[in-house]
């Protein structure tokens, strides 16, 4: 099928290419306490990204900044080359995203749910039923099209909305924990798409994740957070060599986090992983 | 499979800025009444309190005589009022969906998109303007069996719809600025009964404005719904009689959904917050 994706208007200026994903400096405050402070890191086209730390490191903050849910409070960041300030519209264009939460809506069926995100991301007619069927077919829910969501599975769901989030072709790809709650099978499935989509598409992927074995098996490149800050990153071994011969990147994160604030997640965050976790298992 | 996007472009949404809007907008209506096809109970259990009202309110207060009858009789005075009060409370609590879509996460992906804000909120509006004209055709079907003189011509069928648009997307506009203050279910329960019933008595719905001592009075004329109730009395009964001018009550209306959309337009991003 032919890319719609080719056309001049939105074309960030040639600088800013180097990097699908770039902070520089990229801050969020509230009421003065900075939950993210001032962090600054680039990923790479057809990589994949993974943003690590333990609860409430600022993870789905810096998220949120980069998919324009939220303002920043200092800092800049480009998407695709577009500023996440500035240039809002290009950057929303250039990107899908997979929220934590479920964003499925559970009373429309599969087929509803990609043909109202193809409405609102501007397909145009024509495109828009061989495009949610492909999406469809290329997460296997392609049977499944006209069941109503909300007696899907778990990771029926979670493949739905990565489908929704890949519709309109983005560039790059954020997916905040992916994999939470779903089992082995569902995990193993979502894992295979996206590395698909990074090598066969050339899709630049974000992931944040709690886990050592996702991050191990998916990422190209990790940062891993603590309070606000990235404490380091690089490539996985790279940093795995800095620790000793055998680590693994568990040793990466203990080595790097303090073990005395590990855990700072608020209740709002538990309540938010664990509702997710309660809609998907 | 896929196929491979072209790098690095991509595709800018080139198309008029109405045209866009009025295509995000249909989608956002589109969704909403493909959920209540689904599950039209809601519908059904709104349609009890105005038939309450008119029923057992409205024949008992038909007999008090305390309303002085010139023109119309009570029940006829007291219909479009229960329509207003039907689209009041039906639209003041749609907030309540926005924050359950925004605890699962639906509204994030709404906002992600490159669609319009303000397409986004007017959709939401529109949407609780289509779940208005279910009600009202319950309450003209019910006025009609209880002996209202119902006006059934074109121009006043048109008015009714028109007005019925546009005080639902106000008063559930209204509702989603309210949701994007408060944020969680529980405060806006609250919340929205601490508002319906005041902006409801607070109006010309069950009596007139001549009745009303002078600080209630002062209230009511500040309160859009008597602007709507007075309008509707005009078009949807024979022989209605306004006390203000089509275009008055019609403008009321206009500017103050203009205000509450613009405000809620501001507010929505905020709501994930």
């Amino acid at each position: 099928m032919a890319s719609t994706l080719t056309n001049n208007p939105g074309e960030p200026p040639e600088q800013a290419l180097s990097a699908a994903i770039e902070l520089v400096a990229l801050s969020k405050s509230y009421h003065g306490f900075h939950v993210v402070d001032a962090i600054s890191f680039k990923a790479g086209y057809g990589r994949i990204f993974g943003l690590l730390g333990p609860n409430g490191a600022g993870k789905s903050t810096t998220v949120k900044m980069l998919v324009t849910l939220s303002e920043s409070s200092a800092g800049r960041a480009f998407v695709n080359g577009f500023d996440i300030e500035k240039q809002t519209q290009a950057v929303r264009t250039s990107l899908g995203y997979v929220p934590q939460l479920i964003s499925a809506d559970g009373n429309l069926t599969a087929y509803e749910n990609l043909n109202f995100s193809a409405k609102l991301y501007g397909l145009l007619h024509s495109e828009r039923k061989p495009r949610i069927y492909e999406a469809l077919t290329f997460m296997g829910l392609f049977e499944h099209k006209d069941k109503i969501v909300k007696n899907f599975s778990g990771g029926m769901i979670r493949k739905l909305e990565i489908a929704q989030a890949i519709l309109h072709k983005p560039r790059v790809l954020f997916l905040d924990e992916p994999t939470v709650g779903l089992d082995i099978l569902a995990r193993s499935t979502v894992w295979e798409k996206l590395r698909y989509l990074k090598s066969e598409l050339n899709t630049s992927i974000l992931i944040t994740t709690h886990s050592m074995e996702e991050a191990e098996i998916l990422c190209d490149d990790i940062a891993i957070m603590q309070q606000g800050k990235i404490v380091v990153q690089g490539d996985i071994k790279s940093l795995k060599e800095t620790i000793g011969e055998h680590a693994s990147l568990s040793d990466v994160f203990v080595h790097y986090c303090d073990n005395s604030m590990v855990d700072r997640g608020n209740y709002k965050d538990a309540r938010q992983t664990r509702f997710t976790v309660d809609k998907l298992g | 499979m896929l196929g491979k996007p072209a790098l690095p472009s991509i595709n800018l949404d080139k198309t008029p800025m109405l045209l866009k809007i009025f295509r995000e907008t249909s989608a956002v209506v589109q969704v909403e009444i493909l959920k209540l096809k689904r599950d039209p109970f809601e519908l059904f259990s709104r349609a009890v309190q105005p038939l309450l009202w008119l029923l057992v309110f409205g024949k008992v207060m038909a007999q008090v005589k305390g309303v002085a009858e010139n023109e119309i009789d009570y029940l006829s005075f007291l219909a479009p009022g229960i329509l207003a009060q039907s689209l009041l409370f039906s639209s003041i609590f749609y907030g309540i969906s926005i924050i359950w879509e925004k605890d699962l996460g639906v509204v994030h992906k709404l906002l992600v998109s490159p669609a319009f804000t303000f397409s986004l909120v007017l959709g939401k509006a529109m949407a609780a303007s289509f779940r208005g004209i279910s009600q009202a055709v319950i309450v003209y079907l019910a006025s009609f069996l209880i002996g209202v003189k119902v006006s059934w011509s074109f121009s006043s069928i048109l008015g009714v719809v028109g007005l019925v648009i546009l005080s639902s997307g106000l008063f559930s506009t209204f509702s989603l600025i309210i949701a994007c203050l408060v944020k969680t279910r529980e405060r806006f329960m609250g919340i929205g009964q601490l508002l319906s019933m005041p902006l409801f008595f607070a109006s010309n719905a069950v009596y007139p404005l001549s009745l009303m001592p002078p600080v209630i009075k002062f209230l009511a004329q500040l309160n859009p719904l008597t602007y709507l109730v007075d309008a509707l009395r005009y078009f949807m009964i024979d022989s209605g009689a306004p006390e203000h001018s089509m275009i008055w009550n019609f403008g009321i209306l206009v500017v103050f959904f203009g205000l509450f959309l613009y405000i809620a337009t501001r507010l929505y991003p905020g709501i994930i917050r």
